[in-house]
């Protein structure tokens, strides 16, 4: 199956990214296609390098990252969101004037009608948040 | 695109305490663009979204009820609201925006965009559905 999947809440207050995180991995383990993660509202979050969790601590943007990396996932981070909550890539910091960025890894910032063709695409869209 | 799937949204919460609702209309003006089958629903304190009179001025955020109205523009003209959130909250259709479209086929007939629907109701409705977002 053709699977889309939709992180709404950030890395450490809700448990929804981490749902969203083991969902998608035992998906891909049993052999079904992710065709994008998106990530919405504070689950632009996930997206920021400067994430430093305690070392006894699970690192949840980390964690995405190398999965994106070992299946050659599409993690997409809504840049309306993002704007409104600091997470920048090369690019956008280049069109606000930031002094820097902080995307991660494997994230990529683009619009929201990735959300909807990503429902439009796939066969189920499964969203995680409260 | 070709495909042409059936889009839900449902909107729970009040309108400003969080982002959800601001957040939510925002996919759902990008959608629109999509052509595609779109319902909105709005349950438990997502009924306060739609009801009349917003003045955010006291908590300086900006005031987003305005863009419902704008909705029937874009084609999006299915809103249910459910009546238990409604009733539990002492609201009826009168607190709520007059919310229309013009019907094309009808001369531009202008028509009502809400319509009241019961939890079962909007369960089937749900059902129905290829693409549920919630917010």
């Amino acid at each position: 199956m053709k699977l889309s999947i939709q992180v709404n809440e950030g890395p450490f207050q809700h448990q929804a990214s981490d749902t969203a995180y083991f969902f998608t991995k035992a998906a891909l383990d049993a052999g079904h296609e992710i065709f994008r993660v998106f990530f919405y509202h504070d689950g632009v979050q996930n997206g920021t390098r400067y994430t430093t969790p305690p070392q006894d601590d699970r690192n949840v943007v980390n964690r995405w990252s190398e999965l994106a990396e070992a299946h050659k996932l599409d993690l997409v981070i809504c840049v309306a969101a993002a704007q409104r909550r600091g997470i920048v890539d090369e690019g956008e910091q280049e069109r606000n004037g930031k002094d820097g960025n902080n995307i991660a890894d494997g994230f990529r910032i683009s619009g929201l009608g990735q959300l909807i063709e990503a429902g439009i695409q796939s066969d189920r869209l499964v969203v995680f948040g409260d | 695109m070709s495909t042409t799937k059936k889009f839900l949204y449902v909107n729970r919460r009040a309108p400003y305490g969080t982002i959800y609702a601001w957040e939510s209309l925002e996919v759902i003006l990008i959608g629109a663009a999509f052509e595609q089958d779109v319902a909105l629903a709005f349950v438990d304190d997502g009924v306060y979204q739609l009801t009349k009179g917003h003045d955010t001025a006291g908590i300086g955020m900006k005031n987003f009820s305005p863009t419902y109205a704008a909705l029937g523009d874009f084609e999006v003209n299915k809103i249910y609201i459910e009546k238990e959130s409604l009733e539990a909250r002492g609201l009826t259709l009168d607190d709520l925006q007059h919310l229309v479209w013009e019907d094309e086929d009808e001369d531009w007939a202008e028509k009502d965009s809400i319509k009241v629907v019961t939890s079962a109701e909007l369960a089937d409705l749900m059902g129905e559905q290829d693409v549920v977002l919630s917010f």
